[in-house]
């Protein structure tokens, strides 16, 4: 009989109703009595020397509280980047110092420079109006190859713009070259990773609240991590104790990265906070989000796949410039390098892999961690690649890829690129997708759209990405700079019921509904009776928040061994309860029950004997029921899939439709299968957002001409069509206690290369075959272009 | 100052807002009705979605003064008189129509309004209609299936749960 609750299935999500009635929490949704509001004066030069902010008119004006410049915070710590990373060479990256309000110079569009605080918003915008910001405007640094060129710096004092020069792995790369140079075949392609604008539909907002009476702040903010966000406003910027900042993260409208990260407007409404003792407001408006949230991808590569003529694949070798904007964001410098290189080696048996990054500073907005952070970019250059190089050699691309698929016996594998993959079935993922996707059908769906006057293309795709982030000893080595561990606490009440605090947060993944799942299936007790508690750092243990797709892989496994602790201690209270001994208890469905006998007590039972200890045996137990674990991951998660889809081009107008696309992901054992397919619908929907539609655009001087949604391509419902997805490919991971891989990432990074491989197959079938590349976002702009250059 | 008096989910509210004072923030500010959201500054997210006399509107697209009189519905006016979902907020539940949840006011009340004047749409009807609201989480899959779903059509043959 199918099971009607618990692991693997799909109970409604109970956060939906407050959702769907108005009654959500989001952050800017919370006003405390007495607040006022800041409002941020940001450049409108991309690059500046600051010569002098004078605030004595906008001090005068209705409303106005306090006025603070970057002269305010110069004392105060800089917001760091959470890697160190270091250059082929040996030298440490580049860290120029990324202050709360910008001082001595601007260096993008957006940067602020200075904040007002009043009454209310209007009062705090008209003063941002009065203030007279003397700025001289310097030439803007925007094109990475002109930066690294020299003539400018964004931070004079590094006189550099090349923040690294990072290889991997370096002692891999003279083999690397000799494998190439001997090669029979060599494919080359350079391509660009479009700049996207992550766009969570809430934009960033904090309040501040400061308690004069304990010295004690709260920091309302829009944070897929309180804890990571506490942490680095104490240690590094403000230097407030840890013990004395409290950071709420209510409902959060997601987030696909850019919120895991600490911005300048957090410390600043926390400082005017404690100076004005009165709660500070803030809420960015989209277009301040479209200027100062943190971008993502921006990378220019050149990949070369060397391979013998049958295909068999012997090197590849990517060359790379990874934008890092005007500052380093907090993950910003591992998101080009570790998360994007390892991944290098693909799904394949290749022997020889190297990469080089080069990290630029230019005056645009900082680039960080965008849903799938540096394995889409890794993704999308192996297979563009691997495609045009079976059109070189009139492979079939099924046929390709397969040839060089690592086989199920050969886990775990140790990948050229430094990754051992624990657990994978590549060809599997492959069989189902023949299964699902009529392959055979496609020549007639061609025809009938020849006979419209359209090109039809079909494409298609493999993937492989490392999440669960991440073994701490691992990522320590790699320069890590905190641990990326998780926690929980189970805390089984008097009555029975259950709260369990985690330190992951959901933004939209629906962690309310599916850790229950998890905690009932191993006590027996109904999911309703579990309650989820989350985003407040007062509440929940230290943990490091959700991305990577790391909640249920690694908080999901703290969740599991804290559960395993509660069931330990609760079987010994049982066994005391029962007069056996704790060896002849056994613990299913809820109860506690001596072997061979009808004697029992319910899981219930048991927490009450825990709280109201009366006949307990005080010297061998402590009273309560409660456990809290940390879990460190031993290895990260792979996830993999085989991805396919049509899309048609009208040769006329350029303009691209995709016409079905089907997904089929091995994310190992799945907790609840309708969460996981939206994930995977959504990631989906952002992949093709970025292979059709989205581009973040600077001009030469640095302006941002897509800073709205009328002039940056956001993906609508009519842009997209249904998709089919499939999980039912499963090798579970072997590291952690529930099998898991992590899904929210993996549809961002499988689906570009599968719309671009199917475009130029399109237009192959067109004759337009000297088009071997398009790069995103394929416009019909651009395919008008390539189809007539 | 102006005053203003307008009928809000059935109940008669009025307040003092300033001429340039924005529809969605009387609502939010002023009523402190938080469900209606802002997502953009261009009126192109439809996150602040509401009615205004049986019409769908972009409330950030309105001076609050411009409602002085009309009778508006928002989210927190759409359940059933027991307390129970509506059968569009159901359908978004029962088929995973949201996941972070910040649209869903206003694709709820767009998807009210279409219903309202096309009972049973097609999936290029709903898409279309959908066209000022914008989602980032879903890929719009579910809510097109959940408001097909809603309007009584028979979803099973759509992919996937």
């Amino acid at each position: 009989m199918p099971k009607d609750s618990g692991i693997g299935t799909s109970p409604k999500r109970r956060e939906d109703i407050r959702f769907l009635t108005g009654n959500g929490k989001y952050t800017d949704d919370i006003n405390l009595t007495g607040q006022s509001h800041a409002v941020f004066a940001r450049s409108d030069v991309a690059h500046g020397k600051i010569n002098h902010i004078d605030i004595s008119a906008a001090e005068t004006m209705p409303g106005v509280l306090a006025i603070f410049t970057g002269e305010d915070f110069a004392d105060v710590g800089g917001n760091p980047a959470g890697w160190l990373i270091n250059s082929r060479d040996g030298e440490p990256m580049k860290e120029p110092k990324r202050p709360v309000l910008a001082y001595g110079k601007v260096r993008h569009v957006g940067d602020a420079y200075a904040a007002v605080i009043a009454e209310t918003v209007l009062q705090a915008q008209d003063a941002v109006e009065a203030i007279k910001a003397d700025i001289t405007e310097l030439p803007a640094i925007v094109d990475m190859e002109a930066a690294l060129a020299g003539g400018g710096f964004v931070h004079d004092e590094i006189e550099t713009n090349q923040c690294f020069d990072w290889g991997w792995i370096e002692d891999n790369r003279a083999a690397t070259d000799a494998a190439i140079k001997a090669a029979p075949h060599v494919t080359t392609l350079s391509l660009v990773n479009n700049r996207l604008v992550p766009n969570a539909m809430e934009s960033r907002a904090s309040t501040a609240d400061y308690d004069r009476g304990t010295g004690d702040y709260t920091l309302y903010t829009t944070s897929q991590n309180p804890h990571l966000t506490r942490l680095l406003v104490c240690a590094f910027v403000l230097g407030i104790p840890e013990n004395k900042l409290r950071v709420v993260s209510p409902d959060v409208g997601g987030g696909f990265g850019s919120k895991i990260y600490h911005y300048g407007e957090e410390a600043l409404v926390l400082a005017a906070a404690k100076k004005l003792c009165r709660p500070v407001k803030w809420t960015a408006s989209r277009s301040e989000s479209f200027l100062t949230d943190a971008h993502g991808r921006d990378h220019v590569t050149k990949i070369e796949l060397a391979c013998e003529k049958d295909g068999t694949f012997i090197a590849f070798r990517t060359d790379t410039m990874a934008n890092v904007g005007a500052y380093l964001s907090n993950f910003s410098t591992v998101t080009p390098t570790f998360l994007h290189g390892t991944l290098m080696a693909g799904n394949y048996t290749v022997p020889n892999v190297y990469v080089n990054v080069k990290a630029v500073f230019t005056n645009t907005a900082p680039v960080d961690a965008y849903r799938g952070a540096g394995r889409p970019e890794a993704t999308y250059s192996l297979e563009r690649v691997i495609d045009k190089c079976a059109r070189e050699l009139a492979l079939d691309p099924i046929e390709l890829r397969r040839k060089n698929f690592i086989k199920p016996d050969q886990f775990p594998y140790a990948s050229a690129a430094g990754l051992e993959y624990d657990a994978g079935n590549y060809d599997a993922l492959f069989d189902k997708l023949e299964g699902i996707v009529d392959f055979g059908g496609f020549k007639a769906r061609r025809a009938e759209s020849e006979k419209g006057g359209k090109l039809r293309g079909l494409g298609i795709n493999s993937y492989i990405e490392a999440c669960g982030i991440a073994p701490s000893n691992l990522v320590g080595i790699l320069g890590a700079r905190v641990g990326l561990y998780d926690a929980a606490t189970v805390r089984v009440n008097a009555t029975g019921n259950i709260s369990v605090m985690v330190g992951a947060h959901s933004h939209g993944q629906g962690h309310a509904t599916v850790f229950p799942q998890v905690v009932s299936e191993m006590l027996g007790v109904e999911e309703n009776s579990i309650e989820i508690v989350h985003g407040d750092t007062s509440k929940i243990p230290f943990g490091m928040g959700s991305y990577g797709s790391r909640s249920l892989a690694v908080c999901g496994s703290a969740v599991v061994r804290a559960t395993e602790k509660i069931i330990n201690k609760a079987t010994k209270i049982a066994a005391h309860m029962l007069e056996a001994s704790e060896s002849d208890i056994d613990f299913k469905d809820g109860k506690f029950s001596v072997s061979g006998t009808d004697k029992s007590v319910a899981f219930g039972e048991v927490a009450f004997k825990a709280y109201v200890p009366h006949d307990y045996p005080h010297d061998e137990l402590e009273p309560g029921l409660e456990e809290t674990a940390f879990y460190d991951p031993a290895n990260f998660t792979y996830p993999s899939g085989a991805y396919a889809c049509e899309v048609e081009v009208d040769p006329e107008t350029g303009k691209v439709t995709v016409e079905s696309f089907t997904a089929v992901d091995d994310f190992g054992n799945v907790i609840n299968p309708m969460i996981v397919t939206g994930q995977v619908h959504g990631g989906i929907g952002q992949g093709i957002g970025q292979a059709l539609l989205e581009n973040c655009t600077y001009d030469e001087n640095g302006q941002l001409l897509s800073a709205s949604y009328m002039d940056y391509a956001m993906p609508r419902a009519s842009d997209l069509p249904f998709y089919t997805v499939d999980h039912s490919c499963v090798t579970p991971c072997t590291h952690n206690p529930l099998g898991v891989k992590g899904c929210g990432e993996a549809g961002a990074i499988g689906s570009p290369p599968t719309i671009v491989n199917a475009v130029v197959d399109a237009l192959h079938s067109g004759g337009h075959t000297h088009v071997t590349h398009i790069d995103m976002p394929v416009s019909p702009a651009r395919v008008w272009s390539a189809i007539n250059s | 100052m102006l005053n203003i008096t307008m009928k809000i989910n059935g109940k008669a509210v009025s307040g003092t807002v300033e001429g340039r004072t924005l529809l969605v923030e009387f609502l939010r500010n002023d009523l402190h009705l938080t469900g209606t959201h802002v997502g953009c500054d261009t009126s192109q997210c439809g996150a602040c979605t509401i009615h205004v006399n049986g019409i769908a509107v972009k409330s950030c697209s309105m001076f609050a003064v411009e409602a002085d009189g009309a009778s508006i519905d928002t989210i927190e006016g759409q359940e059933n008189t027991d307390g129970s979902l509506n059968k569009i907020q159901q359908a978004f539940q029962d088929h995973h129509g949201l996941q972070c949840g910040f649209c869903t006011p206003g694709m709820v009340m767009a998807a009210a309004d279409l219903l309202q004047n096309t009972p049973t749409p097609t999936e290029a009807e709903i898409r279309n209609h959908l066209d000022g609201n914008i989602c980032r989480c879903t890929g719009y899959h579910n809510i097109v299936k959940a408001i097909m779903a809603a309007s009584g059509q028979d979803v099973s043959a759509i992919a996937a749960e």
